[in-house]
């Protein structure tokens, strides 16, 4: 009987981890963005001075973990897990940049939902008794996502008003079985959810079913309201996806409007920055959670916070061959308080 | 939510999603390609002034054209153009230019061969398959005709 479910497909932990440190790097373009004062590192050169975006990435990855072992203040030698993935072919970018940190590592692909994806395996792992200290980690880099999925940079197209702009960026968090609030409560895991969507440049609408399904779901199986949250927080489901997931949540009888955003909104100012429905990638949430909300949970500015990181499940080959584009999110809770 | 229904949600999705302009994107991509034209034709009379005939002044022209549009992609301005005037910059000979350069530029990190000479035509690669091919038919559908 596994005695910390709850409901369907929640997790309510016994012994909540607690995450001891964040750390998050940002490219110039989002440290230009509306958040710019909470992110710890802003590259002024997005290719940070390696010969590859591929390199660049790994190595905001690398530094993004160093930063957040070293804030917390202990040692790399002391991490159990490294729990990290991205968005390139074979999540070069994470298992580079483990090659390079040396610590137990495994290798998670969620696309832009491995955020979360991380935080509720680290979060089971230690509540588990199988670790003590985990970092979880993402990075996504708009040159390496652009060149994989779209055109390359230079090519003179025009990007519809529907598409959203990768993150450049990484985030990591350090989470410990003791240290001091804030703690990852719950977790919801999602399912994958595809509501047909073809079109690659619309991956908000393609993303809103799954995410507005594991909020809902949360909901039900943990008995919360919208209004226990300070913030309920998608994680790149842009402009026209949030509005959706919106609508859909109202359907089932939850109207979160009042405290529902989404990080691809946050990271950037779609009008000045001319980024179309906003950001996208593992970064996006990454970043917005690492460097924002974390530092509003410790300030105590906010107490409760659900996080949403979505991803969009699609690759150039499936996109090309007509597939149609499958969603997944997962849902965290990271409270100030135990009840 | 369980059972979405595809087609349902499409339509719900194209009533929500952001109406591109169109208008304002034909105005650019008819100022911007018209300029492109006018400044072929300058090209044209110049060297036509330095004493080339008809004939070389229209492989001149052409070849000005490609060198100026390889000139601003590697300098990183083309795809600004591209961005505000849409088919007006990629429909001339200079789009062509700038669909061969862009990826030549951004493949180069997988080496000259795999990289630039295999990835070159990813994007200018199907105009040209079915641009030489319908030429051809073209051009037999005309001999066969002339007979």
């Amino acid at each position: 009987m596994a005695q910390k479910k709850l409901g369907s497909q929640t997790v309510s932990f016994q012994n909540p981890p607690s995450i001891l440190s964040t750390a998050s790097i940002v490219g110039p373009k989002e440290g230009e963005g509306p958040l710019k004062d909470y992110f710890d590192l802003i590259i002024q050169d997005d290719s940070w001075g390696e010969d590859s975006w591929e390199k660049c990435e790994s190595k905001l990855q690398i530094e993004a973990v160093r930063m957040a072992i070293s804030s917390a203040k202990i040692v790399e030698s002391q991490i159990d897990y490294l729990l990290a993935g991205d968005l390139l072919n074979q999540i070069i970018a994470s298992s580079f940049s483990a090659r390079q940190l040396q610590m137990p590592f495994l290798g998670l692909y969620g696309a832009c939902s491995t955020m979360t994806e991380s935080l509720s395996i680290g979060s089971m792992l230690i509540d588990g008794g199988y670790a003590d200290k985990i970092v979880c980690a993402t990075s996504s880099h708009f040159s390496t996502a652009e060149r994989q999925y779209r055109f390359p940079l230079e090519h003179g197209n025009q990007r519809p008003l529907t598409s959203q702009w990768t993150v450049t960026g990484a985030g990591a968090s350090v989470l410990s079985s003791s240290g001091g609030p804030p703690y990852i409560t719950h977790v919801t895991t999602g399912k994958v959810i595809d509501p047909g969507i073809k079109d690659a440049n619309n991956m908000g609408a393609a993303m809103a079913p799954a995410a507005s399904d594991v909020i809902v779901q949360h909901f039900k199986d943990t008995g919360f309201k919208p209004t226990d949250y300070d913030l309920i927080i998608t994680g790149d489901l842009a402009s026209l996806g949030k509005e959706i997931a919106e609508d859909l949540i109202a359907q089932e009888g939850y109207n979160v409007s009042s405290v529902y955003s989404d990080c691809g909104i946050e990271i950037f100012d779609n009008e000045k920055q001319d980024t179309h429905a906003g950001g996208s990638g593992c970064g996006c949430s990454a970043v917005v959670f690492n460097g924002y909300i974390f530092k509003q949970l410790k300030q105590k500015k906010l107490n409760k916070v659900l996080l949403i990181s979505t991803g969009a499940l699609l690759s150039p080959t499936s996109t090309q061959q007509g597939e149609s584009i499958p969603g997944i999110a997962h849902a965290v809770t990271i409270s100030n308080k135990l009840d | 939510m369980k059972n979405i229904n595809q087609k349902d949600y499409e339509k719900y999705v194209n009533s929500k999603a952001p109406k591109p302009t169109l208008l304002k994107n034909c105005i650019w991509a008819f100022i911007v390609g018209g300029l492109i034209c006018v400044f072929g034709q300058f090209i044209t009379n110049f060297v036509m002034d330095y004493g080339l005939d008809k004939k070389e002044a229209a492989t001149a022209t052409p070849i000005t054209l490609i060198f100026l549009s390889a000139l601003l992609t590697g300098l990183g301005l083309y795809d600004k153009i591209g961005k505000k005037a849409g088919a007006g910059s990629i429909v001339p000979i200079t789009g062509f230019a700038n669909a061969i350069v862009a990826p030549a530029m951004e493949f180069k990190r997988e080496g000259f061969v795999l990289g630039v000479a295999a990835k070159m035509f990813i994007v200018a690669g199907p105009v040209l398959v079915y641009g030489i091919g319908s030429s051809v038919i073209v051009g037999i559908i005309y001999l066969l005709l002339k007979a």
